[in-house]
């Protein structure tokens, strides 16, 4: 069997023949290896990073870090002024923005309306009151207003309006049942109808950002108008999100808020809590169609392996018949081929590594890919790369000992002679 | 030891009785062994000769147990070697033979230095020894300064003192040389045959298929072969 001197015998004609054997065939090798393990990490990391993206918007733009909102049995955070007071003491807050968030609807060109059975061009939208300083600081959304611009402090009857309410941006242009808004561009006069209450807004920018953006799908005003909407006489909010500094733990942070009180007030959640249940579901689904891709890739590469250890192990058939013949043990044959396989693997295995956590992650972390649906991110957790390394050096070592028994079981005196 | 100071002893290293070799090839049967009877002293030097297709080869194989014989016996220091299993027959081998062929049999990836170390680790020699010995047997044939080359690197010549250095370096008790001149000019098949001479010498018990009478006559006894049988 494999006995601790057919490994050294093993070793030593494996290391042997990969120092000696041609640099163009070790190095096709290894690259088919590396494409493989790429194959195997990004296709599924990429179809996770599209969910996750998604996931990122929510946390970058609306969600933050933790997010306290208001309670299903109640119309609004109790004692805001005292939470957020509370907040702002708290060293591990880097920025936070309150809200008023109502669903109300939006109005164009109901000036040009001709016929009153004629359909309103209107549509559904989350609206939002924010302090433009504060909630810029935060989302950082001025950055992603595509037409005019975004609110400044003292604006009043503005808005700012999501793409996917705008018939030109979205996706609902061209479904049936969804009305996003015709010919409105910045300086078109809207109706804004919260609870009944409406109120004629001039639109100043449009936000344009992927489908799946919050900031996509929502309606931005100054935080006074839509508190005057909501016929709110108090000061208090519907959603503080919060962002934390680099290396506090969200988790840590709400529990520190549920002690302090806060939990009374609004209900706490960190942003993966926040998360809705089928995000996590789409995610799962992703991460499976992407490890049935990565399968196929890793048949080809098996089968790469055994082509070559067979084709190698083939031509050196009389070689083989010779090791056997001086007295070699044919499993220490064989070994030397499970450590070439095992070795190319490991190669192209540590090459993909070093361009995964080198590269590929930190390079679309700070530049995700932008995708229709999303900004998609590379998602490669180190252990489940870490079994993706083993899948393929275990894959690679059953190609490679395959062929090379084919070969080393075949008769001692016809392999030297060359005879079939 | 396997090495003696004098010419051979009268012990028997070898003895076949009634070997026979039958190749099969569909309904096609050819006798290539027809009954041979032999037998080789400790520290003799045999030549096995005879034209093209007598069967010297195939008998050298069945000897040392890289083929099957049909029928017969061969016995080896007593012992019934050709009723051995695969694994058994390989460690034989190992232990106790050395081989020569007539195309070199080095492995191309490796020096002439390692090709000589590869049988020796499976000896379980450690890595060390392994070395100093197989250095040894280079220089017995001649080769140390070459030990760094590979195959490719050397000349005829030069691989099959190589491939002898691998055969020697565990002092085996029957060298098999199989045609071990016919690829090399004069001056290298000299060299091979001092050095089988030198060998020979020292007590090695040496079996070489040849088929030239030059070489041949080197030899302390000469076994004839014509159609698969003995003739002298």
């Amino acid at each position: 069997m494999f006995s601790p001197v057919n490994i050294r015998v093993g070793w030593y004609l494996a290391v042997r023949q990969l120092r000696r054997a041609s640099r163009w065939t070790t190095g096709l090798i290894v690259f088919v290896m590396l494409l493989t393990f790429l194959n195997l990490v990004v296709v599924t990391g990429f179809m996770v990073g599209i969910v996750d993206g998604i996931s990122n918007l929510y946390r970058a733009q609306q969600t933050g870090d933790v997010i306290i909102s208001t309670p299903k049995d109640k119309n609004y955070i109790e004692h805001s002024a005292d939470v957020l007071a509370f907040l702002k003491t708290l060293p591990q807050v880097a920025a936070m923005s309150p809200r008023y968030v109502a669903g109300g609807t939006l109005e164009a060109n109901y000036q040009t309306r001709s016929d009153i059975n004629q359909k309103a061009n209107s549509t559904g939208a989350n609206i939002f009151g924010v302090d433009p300083s504060t909630e810029d600081a935060f989302s950082h959304i001025s950055g992603f207003v595509g037409e005019g611009s975004f609110l400044s402090p003292g604006d009043y009857d503005t808005a700012v309006v999501g793409s996917q309410l705008i018939d030109r941006y979205s996706f609902g242009g061209d479904i049936p049942g969804l009305t996003p808004l015709r010919n409105v561009r910045p300086g078109t006069k809207i109706r804004v109808t919260i609870n009944g209450s409406t109120r004629e807004v001039v639109v100043k920018g449009i936000i344009v950002t992927t489908a799946n953006s919050p900031l996509a799908t929502g309606v931005y005003m100054p935080a006074e108008e839509v508190r005057t909407l909501l016929g709110r006489d108090d000061y208090n909010v519907n959603q503080i999100a919060v962002r934390l500094k680099p290396g506090v733990n969200a988790s840590d942070f709400a529990n520190l808020l549920r002690r302090s009180g806060v939990a009374e007030q609004g209900v706490v959640q960190t942003f993966n809590e926040a998360i809705p249940s089928g995000v996590a579901e789409v995610r799962n689904t992703f991460e499976q169609m992407g490890n049935a891709i990565s399968s196929v890739g890793l048949v080809v590469a098996a089968i790469t392996i055994f082509i070559v250890i067979f084709i190698n192990a083939l031509t050196r058939r009389k070689f083989i018949g010779i090791l056997k013949g001086i007295g070699i043990d044919g499993r220490a044959i064989e070994l030397s081929y499970i450590f070439q396989s095992t070795m190319y693997a490991l190669l192209g295995s540590a090459i993909g590594l070093a361009a995964l956590y080198g590269f590929l992650v930190p390079y679309t972390a700070a530049h995700p890919i932008v995708l229709p649906i999303s900004n998609a991110i590379l998602v490669a957790p180190v252990p489940d790369t870490l079994l993706r390394v083993l899948l393929l050096v275990v894959a690679t070592v059953v190609a490679g000992y395959i062929p090379a028994r084919m070969i080393v079981k075949k008769n001692t005196l016809d392999s030297i002679l060359g005879r079939n | 030891m396997p090495l003696h100071p004098h010419h051979h002893t009268s012990a028997v290293k070898i003895e076949v009785r009634n070997l026979t070799k039958t190749y099969k090839n569909g309904d096609v049967i050819t006798p290539v062994l027809k009954g041979i009877d032999l037998t080789v002293l400790e520290g003799e030097f045999i030549a096995i000769m005879g034209r093209s297709g007598a069967g010297k080869s195939t008998l050298m194989y069945q000897l040392s147990l890289l083929d099957e014989p049909t029928d017969g016996e061969i016995i080896v220091d007593g012992r019934e070697v050709h009723t051995l299993s695969d694994r058994e027959k390989e460690l034989f081998r190992l232990h106790k033979f050395g081989y020569v062929f007539q195309d070199y049999a080095l492995l191309p990836d490796l020096t002439a230095l390692e090709n000589v170390v590869i049988p020796l680790i499976m000896e379980h020699m450690d890595t060390a020894q392994a070395y100093a010995k197989a250095l040894e047997a280079l220089r017995k044939v001649g080769l140390e300064h070459r030990a760094g080359n590979l195959p490719s690197q050397l000349s005829g010549g030069e691989q099959q003192r190589a491939s002898i250095a691998r055969s020697i370096a565990e002092r085996p008790e029957i060298l098999f040389a199989d045609e071990p001149t016919a690829n090399l000019d004069s001056e290298s098949s000299k060299n091979v045959m001092k050095i089988f001479e030198g060998l020979h010498k020292e007590g090695q018990t040496i079996i070489m298929v040849t088929h030239e009478e030059e070489y041949g006559k080197l030899a302390e006894r000469i076994v004839r072969l014509d159609d698969g049988k003995i003739i002298s």
